[in-house]
């Protein structure tokens, strides 16, 4: 363990800072850190905090945390914000709804830009959540970019995912579009207190109930907030330690464990497989000659991806030296 | 098509995207976060990310939030006419902190007599009213680096 490792275990602030901002700019050495980090995981419970902008994310964020240190418990938060895609610059304004907690040495709070990366949340959340874990954060809460139709990735990341719906937004015909309904583990009607909010809450409550959801299988409850008033966050609390039971049953917590192992490989391998893929192929000076070749129309990118990922896989090494060939034969671990 | 095979070339790792990011804040008691509002935006226009911590900071929070976030500068807008206290009250907690590399301007009433004295105690820089957007940037694109 190098001594950045060692401190970030110990809950130093500053050396955890410095980690995942160079995490989020893609240091490499940030990467060496991380690897001794990662087998001490895994201990956190994480909240995903999703909805449309102006939803109120950021404000029941701040009310979350709240009732969560009331309870003693340590907390992340990691706020997410769009990346302008002209200039690359971005303004990052979720902090201004959580000042209560600025000096609360018990709260860590990261502000983070999507920096071109779909899905609601940052290339680097992953990471940055690992970070906070193995700092000793009890509770990290992640607030996605104000979205709130395919923020999909949340879902793998999150224990458990609160879905944010304001009243006089849209009709039910947004309702059932599909992507909200299949991200929620508990729905909140925030600034329930605004009219149409009765009308929401059936509207939703008829979607979960027209989804066969079967016996023993969590059905996302539909519950009523005033965030800005402190309205409901209790009752909330409740829901999410229900689904945390539930997902902490047996079966659950390790297909969840698998699942987000399985986003968490996914990903990273996505961004290095490419980058090697393209840098060996240019390095080959294969790269050019290829695009010219396809802009000629003579080659065509399928058959070269093709050619490209099937010469490029020696897994065995992985398998502790035995032979697992790419073909099928050899056993998936 | 020839491949990597057996030629072993090393993984080029990705440069390093490193970004400025910028705390701006309003310390004190004073509620006009306009020029804030505006610096910050032309500031993430200019490709930076800026965090943006609102209103009614004490320096206490904005060192904190600076530690968090890991910044490489904090521009303060102050109009209350406490830029004598609160400047070098975030200068020493800066210190405190191990934090100097931290870059500290701002903007705001503050007048001429003043900036000298700021200036020698750690504010790096000090823009007063008729300062344009544009000098703003050029001085943050200059003078603030991304951190190594």
């Amino acid at each position: 363990m190098n001594a950045a490792g060692r401190e970030i275990l110990a809950g130093n602030t500053r050396a955890a800072a410095r980690l995942m901002r160079d995490l989020d700019d893609e240091i490499p050495a940030a990467i060496r850190t991380l690897k001794q980090l990662y087998r001490h995981t895994g201990r956190a419970f994480i909240l995903g905090v999703t909805g449309a902008p102006g939803a109120g994310k950021s404000t029941l964020v701040n009310r979350i945390t709240t009732h969560l240190r009331k309870r003693g418990s340590s907390v992340g938060i990691v706020a997410i914000d769009p990346t302008s895609p002209y200039s690359g610059g971005a303004i990052l304004g979720d902090r201004i709804r959580m000042q209560q907690h600025a000096l609360d040495e018990g709260v860590f709070i990261k502000s983070l830009a999507t920096r071109g990366h779909l899905g609601g949340l940052s290339r680097s959340t992953i990471d940055i959540v690992n970070v906070m874990d193995a700092m000793g954060k009890d509770v990290i809460l992640i607030e996605t970019v104000g979205v709130g139709q395919d923020e999909v990735e949340i879902v793998k990341v999150a224990h458990t995912n609160l879905v944010l719906v304001v009243p006089g937004l849209g009709d039910d015909i947004q309702a059932i579009k599909a992507g909200i309904l299949e991200i929620a583990d508990i729905f909140v009607i925030n600034k329930a207190d605004r009219d149409g909010a009765d009308k929401a809450k059936r509207e939703i409550e008829t979607m979960v109930s027209m989804s066969g959801f079967k016996e023993g299988e969590w059905k996302p409850p539909v519950l009523s907030a005033v965030a800005a008033t402190d309205k409901g966050t209790v009752e909330l609390l409740e829901a999410v330690d229900r689904h945390k039971e539930y997902i902490y049953q047996e079966g659950n917590l390790s297909r969840y464990r698998r699942e987000k192992a399985r986003v968490e490989l996914v990903e990273i391998l996505k961004t290095r497989l490419i980058e090697k893929a393209v840098s060996d192929l240019d390095a080959h000076g294969l790269l050019e000659p290829l695009l010219a070749d396809m802009a000629k129309k003579r080659k065509d990118p399928y058959t070269i991806s093709e050619k490209v990922v099937n010469h490029s896989f020696a897994f065995h090494f992985l398998n502790g030296g035995k032979q697992a060939s790419m073909k099928g034969k050899g056993k998936p671990r | 098509m020839a491949t990597a095979k057996g030629k072993s070339v090393a993984a080029t790792p990705k440069k390093a995207v490193r970004k400025i990011r910028i705390l701006v804040g309003k310390p004190g008691l004073d509620g006009h976060d306009r020029g804030a509002k505006i610096i910050a935006r032309a500031l993430r226009d200019a490709g930076v990310e800026v965090i943006y911590t609102g209103l009614h900071q004490t320096p206490e929070m904005i060192v904190s939030a600076a530690a968090q976030e890991d910044v490489d500068g904090i521009g303060l807008s102050i109009l209350s006419g406490a830029h004598n206290y609160l400047f070098p009250r975030i200068i020493t907690l800066l210190r405190e902190k191990k934090m100097d590399d931290v870059v500290l301007f701002g903007g705001g009433i503050i007048p001429d007599d003043d900036i000298p004295k700021l200036m020698k105690k750690g504010v790096d820089r000090v823009f007063t009213p008729g300062a344009t957007i544009q000098e703003i940037v050029d001085y943050v694109n200059v003078r603030i680096r991304p951190r190594k």
